[in-house]
């Protein structure tokens, strides 16, 4: 397969055979984080920037370690040190980092589509760190090669996503993912915050955690998003926790090999609790070792594509 | 100067007459309509209408011109100049100026530069409350006597149901409506219909009942003080069916929507184009289909353009941050005529919605063509492709979401008081 995509701004525009060939192409990347010099020649000569409007520490570091494994020269900039500060617009600021050539942007910000303003902006790839409550891509896919690594299969599984679903643009891209695939997706939260229409996209509906997870092969537990505004959906915090928070004493209705993930940053002790973050069947630490890898796919495949 | 308007399939949808017949255009008054009038001289214009319609002037009774404070958006001269393009020879500018048409200075302001740069005739809509904040009711008999011929806080809702209450009853002392923009904001904190496009978007939703609560709210309102209410922007398909229930116990309301709304669906947001976010949202299939029902059979009175002009910097950022707004009255009656080919409603009842009822509901001698009447017609044709590009707009706002899109059906001609104050460069006559 040969890759011809410009930019990588949502799963929603990706067909499966696309999502498997980063997946695939993922797996021979994920060698190179295991070497003692992590480090291919690639990416060399080719500059990486990354435009953080919103807070990260997992993604933003995630992809610049994956570039610099490349061998790309990386530039970071967040919201807090750029000329948003001052007043400047995306499309000037677009316009001034496209002035200085880089190869590839990422762009994590608050509000939906800003990735996709930046695209049709400039020429070079635009990859979406996370919009808002839309899309998170590299986080699905770092989701989807977790899971298959370790069930071998992305197919007949049953996942359950719990949580603070409507804001959550992590729920929405592994939604917009798995739809391709024959697992069955369950979403699970309190009514408010589970979106209308999620069955429209074919997944059930279910508020009872206990039952949601019945059976389950994987359990993908989200956070509330504070900064969107989640507090408001619900009646408080501890409220929250007692229905939705994931204890030891859930695990026996899922499946014996159940994995346990989450997108982070985790609110240890509200959605989930110390002793499933850290037990056996926690995936956590090695969703984000995966995400190097996939990471380093993404950026490989959109600056080599064919042109 | 005289024009001999010949040859044209004239409609005048209030007296029924849809025939192939001459106009004689004598002054600002239309003398005479007949079979083979003959005119001639060097004072009289002769049009060749053959294969055009002619028809009464539109009215618009939803435009924002935004004169006075926004003139970077937009001024009464080139929003004229766009609205008599599209084949508007009245328009109803909305209060929300900067200030508000809340005072008679501002209703004299528009009125005084109208005179004097439009290119058709301007009526200003007043504020319902002082600065629009919805507590106190502007001195709605000063900016009655200064012109305006309607009230409305437009751009949002007037929140407190005693306030409006109020405005209600005491507009029944000038005759003039109120035009309620339905909108609770309570529930509309987004930017887009709250369906499936908006879970694909993750875009901040507004449900359809945002508007159809305050639909049902100011119905009741208006029942209850006996005074006419107008529902304005109509987007969604339970507001529809709701007015439509109510108004068979109650006579007095009157309603409009906007092409858009029966152009678009909330699918067209998907891209994250900012030109297609607009205030109410564009809403879902079903409710599309519910307003074109909605114009069959009459529970939607009148269309409207809702023309919101805005330059680009205000649409050319986030989707979030964007101005809500489409800049329409220049593509507002090609989409429209849509309808008509698509079964939706004749021709004659589409202009009805264009003219007769706005002029009706504004208490205007306009949208008629007919001897004695004044003389605010259009020529065109039913059938000219055409591309929108909205780069040719003459409004300043070039925030439109049809840019590209091949319409069909075009203004040839505008005559407005008699004189011709547009002509299509096409147009041969």
């Amino acid at each position: 397969m040969n890759w011809t995509k410009k930019d990588l701004l949502g799963i929603t525009e990706l067909t499966k055979e696309e999502i498997l060939f980063i997946l695939d192409t993922a797996e021979s990347f994920k060698e190179v984080s295991k070497r003692d010099i992590k480090k291919v020649p690639t990416l060399r000569g080719k500059t990486v920037i990354t435009l953080f409007y919103e807070p990260s520490t997992r993604t933003r570091t995630s992809f610049e370690i994956a570039a610099k494994r490349l061998s790309a020269d990386t530039i970071n900039i967040s919201a807090s040190t750029s000329s948003y500060v001052k007043g400047e617009t995306l499309k000037d600021t677009a316009k001034n980092l496209e002035a200085m050539n880089p190869d590839v942007t990422i762009i994590r910000h608050s509000m939906p589509g800003a990735p996709h303003m930046l695209a049709k902006i400039v020429d070079s790839s635009v990859i979406n760190g996370g919009d808002g409550t839309h899309e998170h891509p590299t986080q699905a896919l770092l989701d989807l090669f977790t899971m298959r690594e370790k069930k071998g299969t992305i197919d007949g599984l049953k996942i359950v996503i719990v949580g603070d679903i409507i804001h959550s643009r992590v729920a929405r891209s592994n939604i917009f993912a798995l739809r391709h695939f024959d697992s069955e997706i369950i979403c699970c939260g309190p009514p408010t915050m589970l979106p209308p229409h999620l069955n429209e996209l074919g997944v059930k509906v279910e508020y009872n955690l206990k039952k949601a997870i019945h059976n389950a092969d994987v359990i993908m537990m989200l956070r509330i998003q504070k900064e969107r505004g989640g507090v408001n959906y619900i009646p408080s915090i501890k409220e929250y926790s007692t229905f939705f928070g994931l204890r030891k004493e859930h695990i026996p209705n899922a499946k014996k090999d159940v994995i346990i993930m989450h997108p982070g940053p985790m609110n240890r002790g509200v959605e989930i609790m110390d002793d499933v973050a850290d037990g056996p069947y926690s995936v956590i630490l090695e969703q984000v070792e995966n995400g190097v890898a996939v990471r380093m796919a993404v950026l490989y495949l959109l600056l080599g594509r064919e042109t | 100067m005289s024009i001999l308007i010949k040859n044209g399939r004239v409609i005048d949808p209030k007296s029924g007459l849809d025939e192939v017949i001459d106009v004689f255009v004598n002054g600002s008054f239309i003398e005479k309509i007949d079979k083979h009038i003959r005119k001639a001289g060097s004072d009289v214009r002769i049009v060749d209408a053959s294969g055009q319609i002619v028809a009464p002037g539109l009215i618009d009774i939803h435009a924002h011109l935004r004169e006075p404070g926004y003139e970077w958006k937009e001024t009464i001269k080139t929003g004229t100049m766009a609205a008599v393009k599209g084949g508007f020879t009245s328009v109803v500018c909305m209060a929300n100026t900067n200030p508000v048409n809340d005072n008679k200075s501002v209703t004299d302001y528009i009125i005084q530069k109208a005179r004097s740069e439009a290119l058709c005739r301007v009526f200003p809509c007043g504020a319902i409350t002082k600065g629009s904040k919805g507590e106190e009711l502007s001195e709605i008999g000063e900016l009655y006597e200064a012109g305006i011929v309607a009230i409305s806080d437009d751009g949002k809702s007037v929140k407190n149901s005693a306030v409006l209450a109020k405005a209600l009853e005491y507009s029944k002392l000038f005759g003039i409506p109120v035009i309620s923009h339905c909108e609770d904001k309570d529930l509309s904190k987004g930017y887009v219909h709250e369906g499936r496009a908006s879970l694909l978007s993750g875009l901040d939703a507004v449900p359809a009942i945002a508007e159809e609560l305050i639909v049902r709210r100011d119905i009741t309102i208006a029942h209850y003080v006996n005074a006419p209410i107008h529902l304005t922007h109509i987007s969604s398909g339970g507001s529809v069916n709701t007015i439509q229930q109510a108004k068979k116990d109650y006579k007095k309301i009157t309603c409009d929507t906007c092409p858009h709304y029966f152009s678009l669906t909330d699918e067209a947001t998907l891209g994250f184009d900012t030109n297609t976010k607009v205030n109410p949202p564009l809403r879902g299939k079903e409710d599309v289909k519910v307003i074109k029902e909605g114009l069959r059979n009459n529970t939607i009175d009148i269309i409207a353009t809702d023309h919101a002009p805005h330059e680009g910097t205000s649409k050319d950022v986030e989707f979030d941050i964007a101005s809500f707004g489409i800049s329409g009255i220049e593509t507002a009656f090609a989409l429209s005529l849509a309808l008509v080919r698509e079964g939706v409603l004749t021709l004659p009842e589409l202009l009805r919605k264009f003219t007769v009822n706005p002029a009706k509901l504004l208490g205007i001698p306009y949208g008629q063509v007919a001897p004695g009447k004044i003389a605010d017609l259009i020529i065109f044709n039913m059938d000219a492709a055409w591309k929108v590009d909205r780069n040719s707009f003459l409004s300043k706002g070039k925030n439109s979401p049809f840019h590209g899109w091949s319409l069909k059906g075009k203004n040839l001609l505008t005559i407005v008081d008699g004189k011709i104050v547009y002509k299509d460069k096409s147009f041969k006559g």
